[in-house]
């Protein structure tokens, strides 16, 4: 008897992905305006990449999920040497933002104005936005549980979404294998 | 770049898998890359972002990121990772007979 061997073909037009799908961790640890977006933009292109997410918030990137700070999520001119005038469409070119200057009440506010308008005209979600698509698309989003105590923080303080608050030792275990990014 | 035989069809696909010439899509080749890409049917719900695709991507030349297609297809990103999972946006895009979809969000 002759038994026939049916081999399963893939097609040939398929690109095959590896077994174990890919995962990428982000460590949130910083609060300001251009220190979270990073995760949420390359977190999003992972996820859009068939790529599994996980983000863990540890100190001031508590603020991203803090319900009450994310909204509020700010720039400081001072002590940032990146920051130059030219930003504000004035032709001054590597001239910085006088440091004294920047200690100024309202320079905050103006310079978070200022770079928040630039990410609105590219049509960038906001953060809260951000990460509403990032937990639709499957992202997994921890809390430090050592920051959390530290800044007296509860789980009803974070915004939906947020898996729960984990130690240091429980994030190490559910990363095993992923490639993970320190912001 | 090479020339494949979709649904009966020649079509040409690059390295990545997107065809390159959207003229050359039809109903069946998109079933058909759908099945490769592991969906094996495509309901109403599928046909309505492909269809949105197909259009919004003739018009300007570029396949919509995930962002437009939520925004303009009246489909969630929840309903979009679950009807086209691992990457909706580039899998939505294969299967529309479109290019890869450029832009950060």
């Amino acid at each position: 008897m002759v038994t026939a061997t049916a081999t399963a073909t893939t097609p040939a037009f398929v690109v095959t992905q590896e077994d174990k799908p890919r995962h990428v961790a982000f460590i949130c640890s910083k609060g300001t305006l251009d220190m979270v977006y990073p995760a949420l933009v390359m977190g999003w292109a992972a996820l859009g990449n068939g790529i599994d997410v996980t983000i863990f918030f540890t100190f001031w990137g508590l603020d991203m999920i803090n319900k009450n700070r994310v909204d509020h999520i700010e720039i400081a001119p001072v002590g940032n040497t990146a920051m130059k005038m030219s930003m504000m469409g004035l032709n001054t070119g590597n001239l910085g933002i006088p440091q004294l200057a920047g200690v100024l009440p309202g320079m905050t506010a103006f310079a978070t104005k200022l770079m928040k308008d630039k990410i609105k005209a590219l049509e960038v979600p906001s953060v809260r936005e951000y990460l509403q698509m990032l937990v639709d698309a499957g992202a997994k989003l921890y809390a430090c549980k050592m920051s959390v105590d530290m800044m007296g923080l509860r789980q009803e303080d974070f915004i939906e979404g947020v898996e729960a608050i984990v130690t240091a030792g429980d994030f190490m275990d559910m990363t095993d294998g992923a490639q993970v990014v320190f912001i | 770049m090479a020339t494949k035989v979709i649904a009966g069809h020649q079509v040409q696909m690059n390295d990545e898998g997107f065809m390159t010439n959207p003229q050359e899509w039809d109903r069946e080749v998109a079933a058909a890359i759908a099945q490769a890409e592991g969906i094996p049917e495509l309901t109403l719900q599928h046909w309505r972002v492909i269809d949105f695709c197909r259009q919004d991507g003739m018009a300007s030349g570029k396949a919509p990121t995930l962002r437009r297609i939520t925004a303009l297809a009246g489909v969630s990103t929840k309903d979009m990772f679950a009807l086209f999972p691992k990457g909706p946006a580039k899998k939505v895009a294969k299967i529309s007979g479109l290019g890869k979809p450029e832009g950060c969000v």
